[in-house]
């Protein structure tokens, strides 16, 4: 976690500074190439994270069997044939490509725990996943844009003071935290005052079918959410203020003032578009803490989703499933990150052709 | 050192705190931190490790504040107030050291990458990168539970995933310091790498270092505290720990609000109190936004 402030500034430089070629390039060719440059990179840090994974899943202290086996009794000629059928027994080198060769073809191994294959079990999981923080993320950027350009706009003033210091507050507060007290609040109720929320799982056990099940999942869905969007937002208010009082005091927006367009009209065509670039670009570069923030929120929730498995394989420690949570996460992190990068490039004239 | 540089020193921290004095929030932040930290360093001089101790829980089970227990007792009847007091030393211990191996890392790297031109400069920043992808919580909870918890393990964990944001910052910094003529003038009278890093580019980057150090110790807080919460930590009472044993005791379905509600604001109040405190000092010391008027 860093303050807006700070990361906007050199995430926004390298982007201006690596598409620094003089020559005057037709737009779609360089887009292209930058496209596949930041690609190569992304392959290469994907690489990374595979070699990265194999070796510090190999730096457990003592035996992985022994570890998979979890203290139970098992005879040397087992132990014997587990390490066979896990390929232990081979040279570091060989086990490497092997799991190299594995993890390309999407095998991920079978997890100790459930018995089945994790990419099986990411399978189920990933959805409710993918709802939660996909609702979170639209409800936190739209807020927070909106809010954010609401304060920085009029800088100093009421609603900018209040705002700055709510998200400062909802900074500095722990995601678990802020969901332990709204589950005390609105889930279980305080005194006299029944809670009104259910707190537990995605759905209940005597969901209806069609529109109700649809009410229903929502209802589960409100907790969850709100923690999410709550902690995340606020940084999304920050950049979005902080860039927008970058643009307040650009002579452009000076020209559009003294070209008579209205306060309301100069701020929604001409500094708010501006300043939506590198807002849009952070929430995207910062999506590792939104993953970090689901995996909290879904485990206090208990919502069935990816960063629970990923708690129950800390938990157990089931390695496999551990490994392929994390590498699949990071995978996709890495993923979202160069397409932003992309996406950026295209959107923005001035890195384009600066 | 010679006599004329640190009264220059002086002057400039005289100027710098002037400009600090300006901002209150920064200001509140400052005491209250001062104040946690001197309740921590003194703590044992009135209690001991006792006072974690299942066995030694004198009170009733979640009782509510009262005038013996001002902020209640938990699951085992021990007193909120003393262990929110005796684990304040581990979180502000963790949160300082961890933040500190983070700084040492991203200043090395980030001045290294800034400084060495070519291929190694390049490498560095390609593996900066890596790590700024790379989801950090996720990362701090693998690496605790392989290496098993212990705090010497979270500190390195939460050290070890963080610093990448403060290498890019640095060397953007070193970046532009070392574009200036004085430092051609030092290359041109014979000044080595380690010379002009450590004479030159250092001095001029901490300032900035200050700020982010600031800020890092709020983040390596709150990041030990889920860390503990989540289970990957050691046993040692922090703030983190004791909301963890609140959600396993169900502290939250038996309406045991103090429970929950004591160490949470404890970690608000020093993680907010760095935060006002990063910021005011970034606001102080970071030219750009003082030109910025943000």
């Amino acid at each position: 976690m860093t303050t807006p402030l700070e990361s906007a500034e050199p995430a926004v430089a390298q982007a201006a500074g690596s598409s620094g070629s003089a020559e005057d390039r037709p737009a779609g060719r360089s887009t292209l190439r930058y496209a596949a440059s930041k690609a190569g990179g992304a392959v290469l840090s994907i690489v990374m994270v595979i070699v990265g994974t194999f070796f510090v899943f190999r730096l457990l202290p003592g035996d992985p069997v022994r570890n998979l086996a979890q203290g139970r009794r098992m005879t040397p000629e087992q132990l014997d044939l587990e390490r066979r059928r896990l390929g232990l027994d081979k040279p570091l080198l060989d086990q490497f490509f092997d799991f190299v060769g594995q993890t390309l073809r999407l095998d991920l191994g079978t997890s100790y725990e459930y018995k089945r294959p994790v990419l099986d079990l990411i399978g189920e999981r990933i959805g409710a996943t993918l709802l939660l923080t996909g609702t979170g993320l639209v409800i936190a950027v739209s807020l927070g844009i909106w809010q954010g350009t609401r304060a920085g706009w009029r800088h100093g003033s009421r609603f900018d003071r209040v705002s700055t210091g709510v998200s400062l507050l909802l900074w500095s507060v722990p995601t678990f935290w802020l969901g332990l007290l709204l589950m005390m609040t609105f889930g279980v109720g305080i005194g006299p005052i029944p809670g009104v929320l259910p707190f537990r799982g995605i759905e209940s056990v005597d969901a209806p079918d069609g529109f109700g099940y649809l009410l229903d999942v929502a209802s589960h869905m409100v907790l969850p959410c709100l923690t999410l969007v709550a902690v995340v937002y606020a940084q999304y208010l920050l950049v979005m203020r902080s860039s927008l009082l970058e643009e307040v005091s650009q002579d452009y927006v000076n020209v559009a003032r003294a070209k008579g367009l209205r306060d309301d009209e100069v701020r929604r065509r001409h500094a708010v578009p501006n300043a939506l670039l590198p807002t849009v670009t952070l929430v995207f570069l910062r999506i590792g803490f939104i993953v970090g923030g689901a995996v909290t929120v879904e485990y206090i929730f208990t919502w069935p989703g990816l960063g629970q498995l990923f708690y129950e394989a800390i938990k157990v420690p089931d390695f496999t499933l551990m490994q392929g949570t994390f590498m699949l996460i990071t995978v996709s992190v890495i993923v979202m990150n160069t397409l932003a990068d992309v996406v950026y490039h295209v959107l923005d004239p001035r890195v384009r052709t600066a | 050192m010679t006599s004329v540089a640190w009264t220059r020193r002086r002057l400039a921290f005289g100027r710098f705190w002037e400009n600090f004095r300006r901002e209150r929030a920064g200001l509140t932040g400052l005491a209250i931190l001062l104040a946690a930290v001197l309740a921590a360093l003194v703590a044992p001089l009135f209690i001991d490790e006792s006072v974690t101790s299942v066995v030694s829980g004198t009170g009733a089970k979640f009782a509510p504040p009262s005038l013996d227990e001002p902020f209640g007792t938990d699951e085992s009847g021990r007193s909120i107030l003393l262990m929110v007091w005796w684990g304040s030393r581990t979180s502000l211990l963790i949160g300082f050291l961890a933040a500190l191996v983070s700084i040492v890392i991203g200043t090395v790297v980030g001045i290294a990458a800034g400084h060495l031109r070519g291929w190694a400069g390049a490498v560095l920043m390609r593996i900066t990168d890596w790590f700024l992808v790379l989801p950090s919580l996720i990362t701090a909870m693998v690496l605790a539970a392989i290496l098993g918890g212990s705090t010497f393990t979270i500190i390195m964990a939460i050290g070890v995933t963080t610093w990448p944001a403060t290498a890019r910052l640095i060397r953007a910094q070193t970046l532009s310091v070392e574009a200036r003529p004085y430092i051609e003038r030092s290359r041109a009278l014979g000044g080595g790498h380690w010379h002009i890093t450590t004479r030159h580019v250092l001095p001029n980057v901490a300032p900035l270092l200050l700020a982010s150090t600031t800020l890092e110790v709020a983040s390596a807080i709150v990041t030990e505290s889920t860390l503990a919460f989540l289970g990957v930590s050691s046993n040692k009472t922090s703030w983190g720990t004791m909301l963890r044993a609140s959600y396993d005791y169900g502290a939250a379905t038996s309406g045991a609000w103090w429970y929950i509600l004591v160490p949470g604001l404890c970690i608000l109040a020093v993680v907010m109190a760095f935060t006002l405190c990063g910021r005011a000092l970034e606001a102080v010391l970071n030219p750009q936004l003082r030109r910025a008027g943000a």
